[in-house]
């Protein structure tokens, strides 16, 4: 049995159960990583000792029978979630060097789970990107065809659980950062409510915006994941209190009756790849056949959601990457001048083009005479996205529609045009602006054999409907259960 | 022409509470560099930022006590820029929605003439860290255990005048604050700083003319002599036929001037926005009711009382009241004491002066006010005179002990006793018979001379009013 392909519910099973040992669990995946990830690239560090040491209590605490939902399994964390005493690099030669003393919310509470740290992985600088090819470390291949991208930002966790290199992981959803990814690589993402999981401990992108959330091999992995990381935070003041149901014990595949929202101008959108349409089409038939009900919506703003998001995003993060200065930590440049000159080489060293472009986009949108012809702007079409899903969710219960316009692109392709490379988060930011939730299930492979990811979108802390939807789905059809073959050296 | 200043000051006043404005680190003064600092105070990545709520309650009570209009809600945002001792690279500050706007400050003048100073706004703040200069070699170091320290910003309108009614406007807000116990409003220690936006026009007219903003005032003097000196500039330079810039001036303190720190085109160009890491911050009205209960008697109250309560005269009222400690020594005296005006004499007279001459506050008077009003009912029962009083202050003063104590020890009470006071009375007039004759032909300035001989024959401790009697009486 290769136990790193399990997924987190079946080796908790197995696990409690005692057919198999967290520390034959942990050594299958570090032996999976250690044998797969030289050609993934989904790893920028290898936590293998943390990880052994945890395995052998995690197998301690089973044996005493206090076993929780996470014991003993293996998971991946985006390498911008602080983790006290292993560095947290944020892909960036800025932060390389830089070894947190704390650790995040969520990585207090999946150790009181019991979860295995396997490692950090691989994102876009900063979680500035679609790609993870502006990492400053390396570059992920996508574990479906290693020419092509993972995805991004949180591109090395989704091609992490992919490949089985871990049996799930944490990401951040920006802009579309979890969801994208996940479609690209074929696996589950789910972006929670803003304010559903904490982000005390996520080095922050765009604070408004940031989500942390669980990139999984099916949806009731997701959902435990999920009940693991969410809840109140003292520490985040936009942390709502407010309660986390059990997603995993309330997961139901009943959807007679559901009102599934069809958005008309996602459907409408051009630059949409034939393979992506009817993959989608087929997934709202799926659904029509088992009793939904489909409805047509209007999000009238959405066509504003690029603009809008890319001028509130770059300014929050001009704002937020000002810390990175040489002066505390992280990379500092101590050539010959004074302090301007520090500043300057260090942050033109330490950042890539990427972050350097989203910096100055950033910091003129904020400027005087600027600020209110775009932040405020941007500010206010935000407030009449958020509008136009509220009333949309007067009429549906959730919304469908594709996650990216096309599959995994090749590596390369849009790099030299950021443009092209923002329009493809078309789907996925407008979720970010309103707040609301929304996750990436497999729907269907390209005519290449690239998966595609089906995304449910759902009202505010209404997670819930959205698993057991993408419950439904998956329970309906079978294209989770395909792995990418890798071509290992 | 005749040209009228106007003035508007910005006052940062730091407040007392026991932790950070947005983390738990301690905000105690004089610690080790780098002692009091957190992750999150640190400016690190991924660290957020939770109000602390004393701070809102001391803003609010500001907000109270110079009667501005609290916001049911206010929101923080953040101002941008970079200095080593910012380490997030922003201040967290208000700058759209603050907490307060709308109120005002009564100040009195010398002379006695009244006036309202407007307050704009007052908001929330956190106080960067300090930068510590190696004067060997060119080395900076930053100390972070004052970052996060909160502050207020309280704005007043453009109504001042005069450099005095600057002095009389910074005087009575920190007066507020001290009597609200949320400041130690200490200017050289830098809990308590001031800038100065100053302009000038030409009387009678209503445009204001450019400003100039006034920093390093680190004293009340220099908050006074910098505006004078910048009145006095920006009348030359118009006088001249200039025109005044707007700019940024630096005073010094040593040359006595302002030096240019930096023109319009230079100012920092912040980049404010709302802080996405803080929630609006939402007060309600039984919130500012809880806190209005609970605020204590400010100095205008105060003031009002001791006129009407101590029938004190209104200049020694405004002296007691300036500030909360001296008000508090005064009363906690004047329970003891009969007549309030000998304490308001003592306190003021005596004790004032010491203090001043030793550099001392009242809390770090040598006399307590109990031990003070001991000295004084020792007057008002004429154990001794005034003027031994004066002798057993400054022994207490030296030794500590108690008035009683002393007067006992150096047999210092006073001999009332008629008889025993005559037959001192006619041994001087028998001893003097050449200045008896004088005074009986009419010099009676040697009144005085006698009544002298009576005090050094008992060593001062006759009673004045019997002595004065009886040279009357015997002198004819
Ligand atoms: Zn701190």
């Amino acid at each position: 049995m290769d136990l790193h392909a399990l997924t987190i519910h079946d080796a908790h099973e197995l696990l409690k159960n005692k057919k198999i040992s967290a520390k034959e669990l942990v050594s299958s995946v570090i032996d999976r990583i250690e044998t797969v990830d030289p050609v993934v690239d989904a790893y920028i560090t290898i936590t293998k000792e943390i990880a052994l040491a945890q395995a052998e209590i995690a197998d301690k605490t089973i044996s005493s029978g206090k076993m929780k939902k996470l014991t003993g399994i293996p998971i991946a964390i985006k390498d911008l979630i602080c983790t006290k005493g292993v560095p947290t690099t944020c892909a960036s030669k800025i932060l390389e060097n830089f070894t947190p003393p704390y650790d995040a919310t969520v990585m207090e509470k999946l150790n009181a789970a019991g979860a295995v740290m396997v490692g950090k992985v691989n994102m876009d600088e900063f979680a500035m990107g679609s790609s993870t090819e502006n990492s400053g470390i390396k570059i992920t291949k996508n574990p479906w065809e290693q020419s092509r991208v993972p995805g991004g930002s949180s591109g090395g966790s989704a091609a992490a659980v992919a490949a089985d290199m871990c049996l799930g992981a944490l990401g951040s959803d920006t802009g579309g950062s979890i969801r994208q990814p996940a479609s690209h690589c074929g696996v589950v993402g789910v972006k929670p409510t803003y304010g559903r999981v904490s982000r005390f401990g996520l080095v922050a992108f765009a604070s408004s915006l940031d989500q942390i959330g669980p990139l999984t091999k099916d949806v009731r992995d997701a959902a435990i994941l999920l009940n693991a990381i969410s809840g109140y935070d003292a520490k985040d003041s936009t942390s709502v209190d407010t309660d986390t149901p059990d997603y995993h014990a309330l997961l139901s595949d009943d959807v007679k009756g559901l009102k599934i929202g069809i958005p008309k101008e996602y459907h409408t959108t051009k630059g949409v790849s034939a393979d992506v349409l009817s993959a989608v089409q087929n997934a709202m038939a799926v659904f029509k056949n088992a009793g939904a009900k489909l409805v047509d919506i209007s999000l009238p703003h959405a066509q504003y959601a690029i603009a809008a998001y890319y001028l509130i995003a770059p300014a929050e993060a001009s704002s937020n990457l000002a810390r990175y200065d040489g002066v505390k930590y992280g990379l500092r440049d101590s050539g010959p001048g004074g302090l301007i000159d520090m500043y300057k080489n260090t942050r033109s060293i330490g950042f890539g083009p990427e972050v350097q472009r989203r910096i100055l986009l950033g910091t003129y949108a904020l400027s005087a005479g600027y600020y209110d012809a775009y932040y405020k702007k941007a500010s206010q079409i935000r407030t009449l996205i958020k509008r136009d899903f509220m009333r949309a969710f007067d009429a549906c219960d959730l919304i469908l529609a594709p996650v990216a316009p096309t599959p995994a692109f090749k590596i390369g392709e849009n790099i030299d045009d950021p443009l092209n490379m923002y329009l493809t988060d078309i789907f996925t930011l407008s979720a970010n602006l309103a707040g609301i939730p929304g996750l990436s299930v497999p729907c269907g492979f390209s005519e290449s054999g690239l998966p595609i990811g089906l995304q449910l979108m759902g009202t505010y802390f209404d997670e819930q409907r959205i698993l057991n939807a993408a419950y439904f789905f998956e329970q309906a059809t079978d294209f989770h259960h395909k792995k990418p073959r890798l071509k290992i050296l | 022409m005749e040209f009228e200043p106007v003035i508007g000051l910005e006052v940062h006043a730091q407040l007392k509470t026991n932790t950070k404005i947005f983390c738990s680190c301690s905000t105690k003064f004089g610690a080790d560099p780098n002692t009091h600092v957190c992750p999150v105070c640190l400016g690190m990545p991924g660290v957020l930022p939770v109000l602390n709520k004393t701070v809102v309650e001391y803003a609010m009570r500001m907000a109270l006590a110079t009667d501005c209009t609290i916001a049911h809600q206010s929101r923080f945002a953040r101002k941008n820029y970079f200095y080593p001792d910012l380490p997030k690279g922003y201040q967290i500050s208000q700058y759209e929605l603050p907490i307060a706007e709308h109120g005002h400050v009564n100040i009195t003048m010398e002379d006695g003439t009244k006036k309202r100073i407007g307050i704009t706004r007052i908001h929330m703040e956190e106080d960067a860290g300090k930068l510590i200069h190696d004067p060997t070699r060119p080395v900076s170091r930053v100390d972070f255990n004052r970052t996060g320290t909160p502050l207020i910003e309280i704005v007043s309108e453009p109504d001042i005048r005069s450099p005095e009614e600057a002095g009389a406007y910074l005087r009575q807000v920190r007066s507020i604050l001290r009597y609200l116990g949320i400041s130690d409003g200490n200017m050289e220690e830098g809990s308590f700083r001031c800038d100065a936006n100053v302009s000038i026009r030409p009387r009678g007219t209503e445009p204001f003319g450019t400003r100039a903003e006034l920093k390093n005032l680190n004293s009340f003097k220099y908050v006074e002599s910098a505006i004078a000196y910048e009145i006095k500039r920006q009348k030359m330079v118009i006088g001249d036929g200039g025109d005044v810039v707007q700019e940024t001036r630096l005073w010094d303190s040593a040359g006595n001037r302002s030096i240019s720190m930096r023109g319009k085109e230079e100012a920092h160009d912040y980049r404010y926005f709302p802080d996405p890491d803080l929630v609006p911050l939402v007060i309600d009205d039984e919130w500012i009711e809880s806190v209005r209960k609970r605020l204590p008697e400010l100095p205008e109250a105060r003031k009002a009382r001791f006129l009407d309560e101590y029938a004190l005269p209104e200049y020694d009222a405004d002296i007691l009241t300036s500030a909360k400690e001296l008000a508090d020594y005064f009363e906690d005296c004047a329970k003891e004491v009969e007549n309030p005006k000998i304490v308001s004499n003592w306190v003021m007279g005596t004790l004032l002066g010491l203090l001043n001459a030793e550099g001392k506050s009242i809390e770090e008077s040598p006399v307590s006010p109990a031990q003070l009003a001991e000295l004084l009912i020792l007057i008002e029962t004429s154990v001794i005179s005034g003027k031994i009083a004066k002798t057993v202050f400054d022994e207490m003063v030296k030794s500590g002990k108690a008035a009683k104590a002393i007067v006992e020890e150096k047999g210092l009470v006073q001999v009332t006793d008629e008889s025993a006071i005559e037959a001192v009375v006619d041994q001087v007039i028998d001893a003097n018979p050449a200045e008896v004759e004088k005074f009986k032909a009419g010099n009676a300035k040697l009144m005085g001379f006698f009544v002298g001989q009576v005090m050094r024959e008992t060593k001062g401790k006759a009673n004045p009013q019997i002595v004065n009697k009886l040279l009357k009486k015997k002198l004819g």
